[in-house]
């Protein structure tokens, strides 16, 4: 026999994989019968909601929760701070919760607590975007360093040497199912509905604080409303919620406000530099000097230094980072951290250093090439000249800011490069003796197609229509899968049902062999039946019977290194907008998205995908930011009205290219999910300096800074 | 009645004034709010009538027509109707987001009307024709709820049913749109995702066919 190998088939032959596949739980989630964790209201709930801090920086000297207590329909109280020793350290920390019989009472519970607390108030700082003000606050804190090479001499013997200022502004995650929990006892046992990125590894965080056995707590999470990285933990509002509920005797729901949900509930690191960099005649960069500061809360923490410049090495750098400890509310993962941050703090300024050379940055990016990271740059060169025929670049490339009349006409562009290895999993697929085929896996679709995927990849090993498998998961009891994080869900799942599937249909097609007396190595199975070569032996339905009355259970596992998943993938982004001098306004024409992932297993999703992370990057890009205020240290439009996100008719035409050469095929699977979010930041910005001339150095391109900037003048 | 005591869609959209609604009536307390009722207000007159004090901010019975189904809750004057249709009858593709007439999550028809329903008070949606996205999966899926599958203008899906419900009720009124007349019609809903280009590309189709 033929030695049997984890492998995908031949690209012609796949009925399923790399198609356009709608994807399976579109409808439920339509109409409103795809129950989300806010959802759940199972008999008896109780409604929470909580008192939050509104000072920066403050201690409590009184409180009284039992007032809450003696509010119609309250039922439980719970105080997260323990007033004798904590200290509240940004504007929104979490006070108190009250769970009451509807959510109105529970407001009032909220009030009556608020007229009970008497604070401290202490001195705060927020304005991170301010070294200077944060070290004569004594708030700065060196962070660490890097350098290789002699940068001094040569930027001494450079063609073009650069100066200059950019920054990115923090934002929020903004999920728009906030944070939170359903908890419900059932005697010893606690049940978790969470809206969790994170579905095997978030029992023991309820079940240690709580006192109970982590056999005791089942997580379910089978729809979650946007996480972007900061839904991986059970959070003390989790825990808040399960004492309640045990407090009570009653189920709680308890989610975050609006407010809540943005000040306490994740946040993106700002990032701001110095920079100095040069290149020689050639255009190609000989040295990088940056110091960078920002702040990512109370930690002090910032951008990564270790990462910058994104993503080159240049021979000759040198790199410091001070933070900022400021009372703001604590960061999380956001979507590729600090990708994009990092990409927009340096390949600003390399736009600039190619507008000084006198270069059009198609040439100087190409040029520059060879020095990107993981061996990327022939592929970078594939899709830049994709994306620049797509946009047309060369024929709408003019140098900056030539453009006539008060709306100026510009192109930028950026690259961009993420990891998306495939992560942990292990799943258990059955197949029935009836030839229905299902899995179990304690992973979770956070939107990104996860339920999906698997269903194709099942039904096109089986040979079996997409409705012929079923995907059971976002449940802690089914085998264990790793957190959606990094990318690295696509990688593990497809890869471990592969592997899975295949494992059952060589023991089925063993059967096969033996009953209608045929070769197993030429077996195959598509269409609903299996064949040898060409000639149909039996129905999937017969194979499937000669299993036994129990069904076949293989389990499959993941990551391996079979050649099934890879690593590394890359991007590049070109836009073309037009900036009205006389309002400071923005208008994206087109935006395009040249995207590697290796294997794709639905060209539909991974373009939305691709389109959506454009538009999230076009939030960040030209409106989304935190703002905070100086003087009263408080997050002033953590709502949605103020927090502002662009709506259906801000976005333009936008592009999505998957570049899938058979060299990507052949890689097999790598994660999608982050990487094309992370360069719109740069491109846009480029495109704009050179529509108008002048660099706008701090994302987001508001109207205000827009121009602000062009008031300012001068070169870049 | 006519839909003046409701604030459209087009009323909260950014081109609109800015001022919440929402807000208004939950600051100025349930009195003042229940009083905008014809049937509070004959209330309130007959306790005046008989000399007793004024406490209109109970709960009481409200009958509302919620998909083409009678329902009673008993909600205190204060209640949104999302409230009532999330927490009281577990309708849930209405979802709370904003809470306060931004994003159109909580979208639902009134009369054909697209409102927000974190906007309208429970009280004052008595004797409306109330359709939640749950009533486009009613006999034989909506037309636009099968576009939406195939633009694949869904990710999270959180903000996906309100956006159902706003297209629904977009198409009808605007056969033929084009993306322009989407980037107005639809601006009342925000989507984190980034699924505006399917969303337009079912929004189109449906246009074409005049929302059937």
């Amino acid at each position: 026999m033929a030695e049997r190998k984890h492998a995908w088939g031949p690209r012609d032959q796949n009925v399923l994989i790399g198609k356009e596949i709608t994807r399976i739980d579109a409808l439920p989630k339509i109409v409103g019968s795809a129950k989300y964790s806010a959802d759940i209201n199972s008999k008896g709930t109780l409604f929470a909601k909580l008192v939050t801090c509104k000072h920066a920086h403050a201690k409590i000297k009184k409180i009284d929760i039992e007032a809450a207590k003696k509010v119609p329909g309250v039922k439980a109280v719970h105080l997260f701070k323990d007033i004798d020793e904590n200290e509240i350290k940004w504007d929104g920390d979490l006070i108190a919760a009250v769970a009451a019989e509807r959510a109105e009472q529970a407001a009032d519970g909220v009030k009556a607590i608020e007229a009970t607390i008497e604070y401290e108030v202490l001195e705060h700082f927020v304005d991170e975007e301010n070294l200077e003000a944060g070290k004569k606050a004594e708030r700065s804190k060196v962070l660490g360093s890097a350098s290789e090479g002699d940068v001094e001499a040569a930027i001494q013997g450079a063609k073009v040497v650069h100066k200059g200022y950019y920054g990115i502004q923090t934002i929020s995650h903004m999920c728009l199912e906030p944070h939170g929990s359903h908890c419900e006892w059932k005697g010893d046992d606690l049940d978790v509905h969470l809206s969790t990125q994170n579905v095997s590894g978030t029992a023991g965080q309820f079940a240690e604080p709580l006192g109970i056995d982590e056999a005791n707590v089942t997580i379910t999470g089978n729809y979650e409303g946007g996480g972007f990285g900061s839904k991986f933990q059970a959070d003390e509002w989790g825990l808040a919620a399960a004492k309640m509920a045990k407090e009570a005797g009653r189920p709680v729901r308890l989610m975050l406000d609006r407010a809540t949900e943005l000040k306490t509930a994740g946040t993106r690191p700002s990032g701001f530099v110095e920079v100095t960099v040069a290149a020689d005649a050639e255009g190609k960069v000989v040295a990088w000097e940056s110091h960078h500061w920002g702040t990512d809360g109370p930690g002090g923490g910032g951008v990564d230094v270790q990462q910058l410049p994104y993503p080159f090495k240049f021979p000759n750098f040198k790199r410091s980072q001070t933070g900022l400890e400021c009372n703001t509310g604590p960061n999380r993962a956001w979507r590729a951290p600090p990708h994009p941050q990092l990409c927009a703090m340096t390949q600003t300024a390399l736009d600039d250093l190619a507008a000084k050379l006198g270069m059009n940055s198609y040439d100087f990016f190409l040029k520059n090439l060879e020095f990107t990271l993981n061996d990327k740059a022939g592929t970078y060169a594939e899709e830049m000249a994709i994306a620049a025929k797509a946009i047309g670049w060369q024929e709408k490339w003019h140098p900056r800011g030539e453009g006539k009349g008060p709306v100026k006409r510009g192109l930028g562009m950026a690259l961009h490069r993420w990891g998306g290895g495939a992560g942990p999993c292990t799943c258990e697929v059955k197949v029935h003796p009836d030839g229905s085929v299902e899995t179990f896996l304690g992973s979770q679709d956070i939107g990104t197609g996860t339920r999906t995927i698997i269903s194709i990849v099942l039904a096109e090993t089986f040979g079996l229509p997409l409705s012929g498998v079923k995907v059971n998961l976002g449940s802690s009891k089914y085998p264990t899968s790793g957190a959606s994080g990094g990318s690295i869900t696509v990688g593990g799942v497809s890869g471990a049902h592969r592997r899975a599937a295949q494992d059952a249909l060589w023991t089925i097609f063993d059967k096969v062999a033996e009953k209608y007396k045929v070769e197993a190595d030429g077996l195959s199975a598509r269409e609903g039946k299996i064949f040898a070569g060409k000639k149909e032996v039996c129905s999937w339905k017969d194979a499937c019977r000669l299993i036994g009355p129990m069904p076949l259970v293989v389990k499959g596992e993941g990551p391996k290194k079979d050649g099934l998943t890879a690593d590394q993938v890359g991007g590049v982004q070109m836009v073309d907008l037009s900036v009205d001098t006389e309002t400071g306004n923005v208008r994206i024409h087109k935006f395009v998205c040249v995207q590697d992932c290796g294997l794709i297993l639905d060209e539909l999703t991974a373009k939305s995908q691709v389109l959506g992370a454009l538009i999230m990057g076009i939030a960040y890009s030209l409106s989304e930011e935190r703002i905070m205020d100086n003087k009263t240290g408080r997050y002033i439009n953590a709502d949605l009205k103020n927090y502002k996100l662009p709506r259906i008719g801000d976005v333009g035409e936008l592009v999505a290219i998957m570049h899938q050469p058979a060299s990507e095929y052949d890689r097999g699977v790598v994660g999608l999910g982050e990487p094309p979010v992370i360069a719109p930041g740069a491109a846009i910005s480029n495109a704009v300096a050179n529509a108008i001339g002048v660099r706008v150095p701090v994302l987001p391109l508001t109207p205000k800074r827009v121009l602000d900037a062009l008031k300012k003048g001068g070169n870049a | 009645m006519p839909d003046q005591g409701h604030p459209t869609r087009e009323d909260q959209i950014r081109s609109g004034s800015g001022f919440s609604r929402r807000d208004f009536l939950k600051g100025s307390g349930a009195a003042v709010a229940a009083t905008t009722l014809a049937q509070s207000v004959s209330e309130t007159e007959a306790a005046q009538q008989a000399g007793t004090k004024v406490a209109p901010a109970k709960a009481s019975a409200v009958k509302l027509d919620i998909n083409g189904k009678a329902v009673t809750v008993t909600v205190e004057p204060r209640v949104t109707l999302l409230d009532v249709l999330r927490d009281d009858l577990s309708l849930t593709g209405a979802k709370e987001v904003c809470d306060t007439a931004n994003c159109g999550a909580c979208t639902v028809l009134l009369d054909g009307k697209a409102v927000y329903a974190c906007s309208v008070l429970a009280h004052s949606a008595v004797g409306k024709k109330i359709m939640t996205a749950e009533g486009l999966a009613g006999q034989g899926v909506d037309a636009v709820a099968q576009c939406f599958v195939k633009h694949d203008a869904t990710q999270c899906g959180y903000c996906t049913p309100g956006f159902v419900v706003a297209t629904r009720a977009f198409v009808a009124a605007k056969p033929n749109a084009t993306v322009e007349d989407i980037g107005k019609g639809l601006g009342g809903n925000i989507c984190r995702c980034g699924t505006y280009a399917g969303v337009i590309a079912a929004a189109l189709e449906c246009s074409k066919k005049g929302g059937k």
